[in-house]
Order: structure tokens, then C-alpha cells, then sequence
């Protein structure tokens, strides 16, 4: 950037330029009303009713209904298959030159990727809004005190930013959107459903137990159903969410960061 | 910015991809207020050119400068000055036209006010101001490469680089793109734009630089190009194509440059386009040559290549055995 920028202007600059292509992200959502009804309505709406009413009469938890259990889960499995979203976008981004575009104008360099990964939280969120709705309608409740309910708001929302950076770093770094997509499919479906999303890890057999009770999204899971639920003991799984959270977030920025600037080669 | 300073001056630029040397030393000037046409064959070097200009890329060695700023130690200040449209549009198809330019506008730091009123300026200017409130997915090819063109010039840049804007597009549209640079030109806009047709360098420029393999091989004006290559270009269709080498004969000493033969087409520069035709039938005749057509044209980049560099545009440098004629 030009010598006559401090850095409070470099950064004024560039929030500019994040909320111009955030705007712009969300703009293409409402101007895909296929995109908008399938992925923003239809999906999460589907996810909670398909996994209440099929799991739900077969699958008892102690304790607890088994819609209770189920959307905590359901909530950090939207959110972790929405940076998918994230790295897609970029990816298209890439694809159609619309990267260049905006690389040839006096933009940011970390705006493009930070205005995709906001506009994707607002999706999250307008999703999981929906989610909360339709389960309400058939019988969830939050369990905790208004305290608690934010706080499980919270461990979604960290975990949903942390798992969009590393959506952001895949798209910079696979670059199609075919790539991302086959990549998608082959590694985000193993990891959420092989994890305590649906079911306790503890029916599993040895081998899966041992991968999915490590599994990060088992950790935000557990810390966001302890949060619902209002049952004790939560504290080990809040430690490893949080953890796990800021390690992905450690690793994606900077290298995302590196790829982004390393488009300039 | 200092007005003295060239528009664009570039300096020994080189730059590769892997073992593929896209630039290897190139020099290139252009002069605020004027039209430079880069004219060069596919793979000649253009676009990598263009890249590193607007700053996406960087060179290996050489520098390049907008208004005297450095695109790579400047690169920032450079996206101010530099407009592109690349080869390939980069529009959001999902937006309509306005909502494009309006995007383009704000990343330029136009503020609010002033990139709603350029993009209608420019809708207008680019005619498509009726089709502004549609999304680019309906739009012509040639109403996207308008499109695309405006969304170049939003920011007002001191310099504007069209990368192949013809490229792709159909009869009419072509002729509407033209139009459009023109009515740029007369405005004054600093512009360097690449492509492969003489035709087009002729109409839009003026000055031309011919690239190939990554070097400027030469420049001046269309007059002075065609002088080189001999004016116009007789064009001989024979009968028999394995009369060929009979008709080079008969044809060469008249020839004002190399002749081409393609099978049964032979292609002869001429200085003095006017009894041409009738000289060469007479020729042909007494060779006893049967030609089913004769026929004078333009020089092509084609004809332009092969006298500048002594090899047809786009052929390869090393002898290629397994290449199927
Ligand atoms: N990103 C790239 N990776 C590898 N090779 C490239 C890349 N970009 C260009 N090239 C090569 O560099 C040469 C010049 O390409 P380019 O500048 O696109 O030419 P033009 O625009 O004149 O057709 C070509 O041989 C092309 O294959
Ligand atoms: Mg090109």
C-alpha cells in the first residue's frame, strides 16, 4: 500500500472493502432463488424434520428427548458443511476472474476471502434461526438458563468462523469449484456423521470411538448439547471446542493469508 | 504522477511458467493520449503482458511502470492508475449490469454517490443502459464484453488495457465493440489493447507493436507495418495444388516478399497492388498454370509474420516431427 496510508486508514480501507463484497456475496444468494430455497430453507428445515422423525423413534438417549439431543448436533453439522460454501465461493471467484477483477482494483488483499467467510456467517445464522423455528414448532426446548443459550450460540458461531476460514483456505487452494465439491463430499460427511452429532459415541465400535470421540466436531457437539441440555460435566469438551476452534483458526488464517498473496506469484 | 512520464513504459521484461518462457526481455512504450494495438499470434505473450501491467502478476526480471509508478514496489498505487478488461470477461452473472458496475465503482473507492453516477454514465456510454436492471446471464456476448469494458473504466483510470476484446465474438458484435473504442479513443483515453488480427490493430490504433515469442519484434505505424510486408497480399487459388511450386516460380519475380504456399493457395506480397491481377494471370499463363481464382487482399497477421520473423505466426520455434501436417 502507498506510503501516505497509516495503518487506521489501511484498515478503514479495507473494512470498506469487506462489507462492499459481503454485500455483494449476499446480493448473488437473494439473486439465486434456486440457491436461496434449496440450501437456505429447504436443507436445514429437511435435516431437523428427516433426522427428528427417522432417528428419532428409533434412538432413545436417557434423559433427554431425542429432538434435545439431535440439534445441537444438527446445528454444528449446518455450520461445519456450510464452509464448504465458503470455499466454493472462492473457488467460483477464481474460476470466473471476477478474483482478478477485484485484485486489479485498489481492494484489500484480505477482503475478498473475509467478506466471503461474513457473508456465509450471516447465511449460517439465518439458517440456524430457521433450524431453532421449525424445532421449537415440533417440541425442542433449550434446557439452560438465557446465559447457557448464549453460550451455546457462541461455541456455534466460533466453531461455524473457524471451519469458514479453513473453507476459505481450501478454496484458495484447490481453486475449482468441481475440486472443492468432490472434496467436500469425500471428507465432510465422514467427519460430521462420525462424531456424536447423531448418536452417543459410545454405540460405536472400538475403532470408530476412538477417531470420532477425538473428533473436533464431537467436542463443539458435546459442549453446545451440555449447553441445551443443562447437564453437568461439560467442561473438558467446552476446553477442546474452544481449543479446537483456535487451532483451526491458527492454521487457516495465516496459510489462507499466504495463498491469497501468493495468487500475485 | 508525473505528467512527462509515459503512460505505460515497459523495460526488458521477462517472465516464465515453469520451463515456458511467456516473456524474454520485452521493451514497449506508450504515450499518454494514444491507442497501441499489441499484435501477436495465441501464446505469443500478450496476456501475460497485460497481467503483470495490472499488477496479478509479477515479472522475473525487467520493470514496468504506469505513470512512471512501479507495478510491482507501487502495485498499489497502480490499481488506481490501470484499468483492464481481461481476455475472458469477469462479470458476476448472477448480478445485473448496474449492480456490476456499481460493485466496480465501490471497490474503487469511488464512495456512494459518485459510483451510482458513473455506472450510468457508463451503462449509457456502453449502450446498455436498457438492459442495465437484467442479470448478465441474459446478456450477448457482445453485450458482455461492453459490459466488461465499462466495468474498466469505472474507476476512471489514466490508463485502459483491453486484452483481446474482439476475441470470441460475433460479426455484430465485434463492430459494436469497435465502436465503442473508438468513441473511447476520441475522448482521449490512454489505451494499449492486444490482438490478433491486423485488421483490427489497423482500424483502432495508432501505433502497433507485433510480440512474438515474448519479444516486440517491431513497431510503428500500420502504414509503416505494411510497408514491410509489401502493401497487399495477390492471392492465387490454382487448380491443382501440385502445380504449386510452378506457380512460386512464375509468381516470384514479382513478389515483394516471401511467398506463401498452402496447397492449392498461393500468397504473393506485392508493392503495386494496381495491374497486379492482370500481371499475375498473364504470368501464370505463360507457365501454363491453371489458377481457378486471383485475387488481391490485405496483409494478415499472417503476411505480417511471416516477413518480420521469417515464420508463421504461431509455428513453432524448434522443428516438430510429430507435429501432422
Ligand atoms: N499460468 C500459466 N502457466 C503456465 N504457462 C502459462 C501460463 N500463462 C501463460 N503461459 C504460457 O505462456 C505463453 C504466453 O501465454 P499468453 O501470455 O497467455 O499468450 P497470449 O495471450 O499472447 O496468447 C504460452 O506459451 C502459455 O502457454
Ligand atoms: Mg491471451
Amino acid at each position: 500500500m502507498s506510503a501516505t496510508f497509516g495503518p487506521l486508514e489501511r484498515i478503514s480501507w479495507g473494512l470498506y472493502d469487506t462489507a462492499v463484497l459481503t454485500w455483494r456475496n449476499l446480493l448473488r444468494v437473494l439473486r439465486n432463488p434456486i440457491y436461496l430455497v434449496t440450501e437456505v430453507v429447504i436443507q436445514p428445515v429437511l435435516f431437523t424434520l428427516l433426522f427428528a422423525y427417522i432417528f428419532g423413534g428409533a434412538i432413545h438417549i436417557s434423559g433427554a428427548s431425542y429432538l434435545d439431543f439431535l440439534m445441537p448436533g444438527i446445528f454444528v453439522q449446518t455450520t461445519t458443511f456450510g464452509s464448504m460454501n465458503t470455499a466454493v465461493g472462492l473457488a467460483e471467484d477464481l474460476e470466473k476472474g471476477l478474483m482478478d477483477r477485484f485484485r486489479s482494483l485498489p481492494v484489500a488483499y484480505w477482503a475478498v476471502p473475509v467478506g466471503r467467510v461474513l457473508a456465509d456467517l450471516v447465511l449460517d445464522a439465518f439458517g440456524l434461526g430457521l433450524m431453532v423455528a421449525v424445532a421449537y414448532a415440533i417440541g425442542f426446548r433449550f434446557h439452560g438458563d438465557a446465559g447457557q443459550t448464549l453460550a451455546a450460540v457462541g461455541v456455534v458461531v466460533l466453531w461455524g468462523f473457524s471451519i469458514a476460514c479453513f473453507g476459505a483456505l481450501l478454496g484458495v487452494l484447490l481453486r475449482r469449484t468441481s475440486t472443492v465439491q468432490a472434496f467436500g463430499f469425500v471428507a465432510m460427511f465422514p467427519l460430521t456423521f462420525a462424531s456424536s452429532t447423531f448418536v452417543p459415541v459410545q454405540t460405536m465400535p472400538g475403532w470408530l470411538r476412538a477417531f470420532s470421540s477425538h473428533s473436533p466436531i464431537t467436542a463443539v457437539v458435546d459442549t453446545v448439547r451440555h449447553l441445551v441440555l443443562d447437564t453437568p460435566g461439560g467442561g473438558s469438551s467446552t476446553l477442546a471446542a474452544v481449543a479446537w476452534s483456535l487451532a483451526v483458526l491458527a492454521v487457516s488464517v495465516p496459510l489462507a493469508a499466504y495463498g491469497f498473496r501468493r495468487l500475485t506469484r | 504522477m508525473d505528467v512527462s512520464e509515459p503512460a505505460i513504459r515497459v523495460e526488458g521484461l521477462v517472465r516464465s511458467f515453469g520451463r515456458t518462457q511467456a516473456l524474454r526481455g520485452l521493451d514497449l512504450e506508450v504515450p499518454p493520449g494514444t491507442v497501441t494495438a499489441l499484435l501477436g499470434p495465441n501464446g505469443a505473450g500478450k496476456t501475460t503482458l497485460v497481467r503483470i501491467l495490472a499488477t496479478l502478476i509479477r515479472p522475473d526480471r525487467g520493470t514496468a511502470r504506469i505513470l512512471g509508478r512501479d507495478v510491482v514496489r507501487e502495485a498499489f498505487a497502480v490499481r488506481s492508475l490501470i484499468g483492464l478488461t481481461g481476455q475472458y470477461a469477469a462479470l458476476d452473472e448472477l448480478l445485473t449490469g448496474r449492480e456490476n458496475l456499481r460493485l466496480i465503482g465501490r471497490l474503487a473507492h469511488l464512495g456512494e454517490r459518485r459510483a451510482r453516477a458513473r455506472a450510468e454514465d457508463l451503462l449509457h456510454l456502453v449502450g446498455i443502459a436498457e438492459a442495465a436492471g437484467r442479470p448478465v446471464t441474459t446478456y450477448s456476448g457482445g453485450m458482455r464484453r461492453r459490459l466488461d469494458i465499462a466495468a474498466g473504466l469505472m474507476g476512471s483510470p489514466a490508463v485502459l488495457v483491453l486484452d483481446e476484446p474482439t476475441t470470441g465474438l460475433d460479426p455484430r458484435g465485434r463492430i459494436e465493440v469497435w465502436e465503442l473504442i473508438e468513441s473511447l479513443v476520441r475522448q482521449g483515453t490512454t489505451l494499449l489493447l492486444t490482438t490478433q488480427h491486423l485488421e483490427e490493430a489497423d482500424r483502432l490504433a495508432d501505433a502497433i507493436a507485433v510480440i512474438d515469442r515474448g519479444r516486440i519484434v517491431a513497431s510503428g505505424t500500420d502504414e509503416e507495418l505494411k510497408r514491410r510486408v509489401g502493401g497487399e497480399v495477390l492471392e492465387v487459388r490454382l487448380a491443382d495444388a501440385g502445380q504449386a511450386s510452378r506457380a512460386r516460380a512464375a509468381l516470384e519475380p514479382m513478389a515483394a516478399g516471401p511467398v506463401r504456399v498452402e496447397g492449392a493457395l498461393v500468397s504473393v506480397p506485392v508493392r503495386h497492388p494496381s495491374g497486379a491481377v492482370v500481371h499475375a494471370v498473364r504470368r501464370l499463363d505463360a507457365a501454363a498454370v491453371e489458377a481457378e481464382d486471383v485475387a488481391l487482399r490485405r496483409p494478415t497477421l499472417d503476411d505480417v509474420f511471416l516477413v518480420l520473423t521469417g515464420h508463421a505466426a504461431g509455428a513453432d520455434p524448434e522443428p516438430d516431427v510429430w507435429r501432422v501436417a
